[in-house]
């Protein structure tokens, strides 16, 4: 991957922290900071990036002379939770996990949940960490693995169904000052076992908020992983996140990533399917408005023979709001009789609201049922017509023609209350276009 | 019911309408017939309020009121129906919930409280049968893979749910075989009182054998160059169209 500094002084700026902050002393953090100055912040010239100018939003919204991490005062995450839904919580603020505004994870059946750093310790940790994701491989995994404090580490033990899904909030309170954030997440389902994982952003104040995360998930054989983001922070959000899952021999992946405010959300999502008979059901939703910039970057790797793959990602675009769409699908030789879809559609509500996808299909295999398929269009004036024609206002048959196109992606949520929730922030939305 | 004075559109910068005059009253059927191209769907979009077509002159009075001031949505809650030519497929609505919020908003209009779901289904067993449709095609996604005789017994069905005061059937034979034809027929016949009215945009004579008309239009080039009653349609199968063409290239 080819780099340019886009701004040296953002660089110097972050060597200083660096230097000085207290807690990044270990080798790994210094070879992450190695591999970072090595790379630079990626530039508009930069590819991956082309479309998302995040160096100089960090300049123009950041003061990097203080980038260490900033204390909260919230100390109810009540607003923040899914309603209805009983569920696992782990909280983060400011990217330090808050045992006080979490659950009891001590305590709960058949699972491990810890501190990234104590599961570090105790060695539970070390097959995984950062053999997914390696610093190398992005410029703001670099970064996270410079600057990472906190993480959470998760272990679901071999054969344990988890009932109650894990919600993780990650809170930024911007009230006094901006935050700067760099947070992990390790997570292992261990051999047929099962889990739903939510992964929820928010925020309270004004002040920008610069948040990266670096994900590595392992879904081990006949294992099940339904893994759901939800990307609704009306502050102004400045993210990157850099997720890896890699998938067992007949694992289950099913991932819904909604994405709805923001500044600017980047999402590097990898799936990396290692093993046979897996099933991998890839889901996004944008639903854009205002000026935000929400770019999905993923990639579906198939390494082994006779796995399906499905992704499907759509966006509904309003105001000045950008969307990206990058699909990347790699068939290795090997990996024969395997079936991998890819959808990209996209409708645009105005003049002002742009989006940029690409389909990257590398295919090295011979036997394999491989599509895709990219659109972008407008509301069908007809269908709308038709809607009106009996007796449905303008309003509502956009609303009713915009839901029939987002609902599709839903379809990978199983559980009620979760599938409630989004319909609502889904309808909710679409209300407002 | 529906008084057309003079009315003039275009799309583009084509001139359709060039002065149409028609007066509709309850308890009556009207065909508008006419060669491809002389207008007759142009009109019954123009009524329905499609608005890519630019009126450009005259006025329709409905019920009193100014329809050409008025979005489609209120059209319909105060009384038009369009049965499409060619319905629309919409993926991912299906035909019971898009029905369900039609008939509230309009019954909202008309002052009438909202159907619950129980009156809802009874309401919509009774008119499935007016029309011989099957409630699993109104589960389905609206119109979405639906045959052609499929979607104009769905449009018929929307209409018998509705109870509109002026039904405007654009071209319902179009694509209908003989059986299909009749069941369609059928419907609308069974929905006509005294209070209501019907406008049959057709080609054709076959559908008028079905629906029986108390006046036929024909309309050429924009105008209603002749009106009859139900024997103009005869005339005008026997004779062609050309026979109205020649008589006006006479004129």
């Amino acid at each position: 991957m080819t780099t340019i500094v886009s701004n040296t002084d953002l660089k110097e700026k972050f060597s200083k922290a660096f230097e000085e902050a207290q807690g990044l002393k270990s080798q790994l953090h210094k070879e992450a900071f190695d591999a970072f100055q090595n790379m630079g912040l990626p530039g508009t010239k930069t590819e991956e990036y082309r479309f998302t100018p995040i160096a100089r939003l960090l300049e123009k919204n950041f003061n990097l002379d203080e980038i260490e991490p900033v204390p909260s005062g919230i100390n109810s995450v009540k607003d923040f939770l899914i309603p209805d839904l009983d569920a696992t919580v782990l909280v983060f603020l400011n990217g330090f996990f808050s045992e006080t505004l979490s659950s009891s994870i001590n305590n709960i059946d058949g699972l491990k949940i810890s501190k990234l750093e104590s599961a570090l310790a105790s060695g539970e940790a070390a097959d995984y960490f950062q053999k997914l994701l390696k610093p190398s491989d992005d410029p703001f995994t670099a970064l996270n693995s410079a600057f990472w404090q906190d993480g959470i580490f998760i272990h679901v033990p071999p054969h344990t169904k988890v009932e109650k899904p894990i919600l993780i909030l990650h809170i930024n309170d911007v009230v006094d000052r901006q935050s700067i954030a760099h947070t992990r997440l390790l997570l292992v389902v261990g051999e047929g076992s099962e889990l739903t994982l939510i992964e929820k952003s928010n925020s309270t104040g004004d002040h920008s908020i610069f948040h990266t995360f670096a994900e590595e998930i392992a879904v081990k054989e006949n294992a099940t992983l339904n893994y759901i983001k939800i990307q609704n922070d009306d502050g102004k959000l400045h993210q990157v996140a850099n997720s890896l899952i890699h998938q067992s021999a007949q694992s289950i992946l099913n991932t819904f990533t909604l994405t709805l405010s923001g500044a600017l959300i980047r999402n590097n999502f990898n799936i990396a399917i290692d093993g046979e008979f897996c099933e991998s059901h890839f889901h996004g939703l944008y639903l854009l408005n205002g000026s935000t910039l929400a770019d999905n970057h993923t990639v579906v790797d198939h390494l082994k023979p006779n796995s399906h793959s499905n992704e499907l990602y759509k966006g509904v675009l309003d105001g000045n709001s950008k969307g990206i769409f990058n699909g990347k699908i790699f068939v290795r030789p090997h990996a024969q009789k395997t079936n991998a879809f890819q959808s990209n559609r996209n409708i645009l509500l105005t003049d002002t609201a742009t989006i940029n996808t690409k389909p990257q299909l590398e295919i090295w295999a011979d036997d394999v049922k491989c599509s895709h398929g990219c659109t972008t269009g407008q509301l069908d004036e007809e269908a709308l017509f038709y809607l009106r024609s009996r007796g449905i206002p303008l309003e509502n048959a956009k609303a009713m023609l915009l839901y029939a196109f987002a609902a599709e992606t839903l379809e990978v949520i199983k559980k009620t209350e979760l599938k409630n929730y989004l319909d609502q922030r889904i309808s909710d939305r679409l209300a407002k276009f | 019911m529906l008084i057309v004075e003079n009315l003039k559109a275009r799309i583009g910068e084509k001139e359709i309408l060039n002065g149409i005059n028609l007066r509709v009253n309850a308890g009556e059927v009207h065909a508008i017939m006419g060669p491809n191209g002389s207008g007759k769907s142009t009109l019954a979009s123009v009524l329905a309020g499609r608005e890519e077509y630019e009126v450009t002159g005259g006025q329709v009075l409905f019920d009193d009121k100014n329809l050409l001031d008025l979005a489609p949505d209120i059209r319909a809650c105060e009384g038009i129906f369009l049965a499409f030519q060619y319905p629309v497929e919409i993926p991912g609505v299906s035909t019971v919930n898009f029905m369900k919020t039609a008939l509230n908003k309009i019954r909202a209009h008309r002052g009438q409280p909202a159907l619950d779901a129980v009156a809802f289904l009874q309401l919509m067993k009774e008119k499935m049968k007016l029309v011989e449709i099957d409630q699993s095609l109104l589960s389905r996604s609206l119109n979405e893979g639906f045959s052609g005789g499929e979607k104009k017994r769905n449009e018929i069905f929307q209409m018998a749910m509705i109870e509109p005061k002026l039904s405007i059937l654009d071209e319902t034979d179009s694509g209908l075989d003989i059986d299909a034809l009749r069941i369609v027929a059928n419907g609308v016949n069974k929905l006509r009182t005294k209070n209501n009215a019907t406008i049959v945009v057709t080609h054709y004579q076959r559908l008028l054998e079905y629906i029986v008309p108390d006046f036929v239009h024909v309309l050429y080039k924009g105008r209603i160059v002749k009106s009859g009653g139900k024997e103009l349609a005869l005339e005008l199968e026997s004779k062609g169209y050309d026979w109205i063409k020649n008589e006006m290239a006479t004129a």
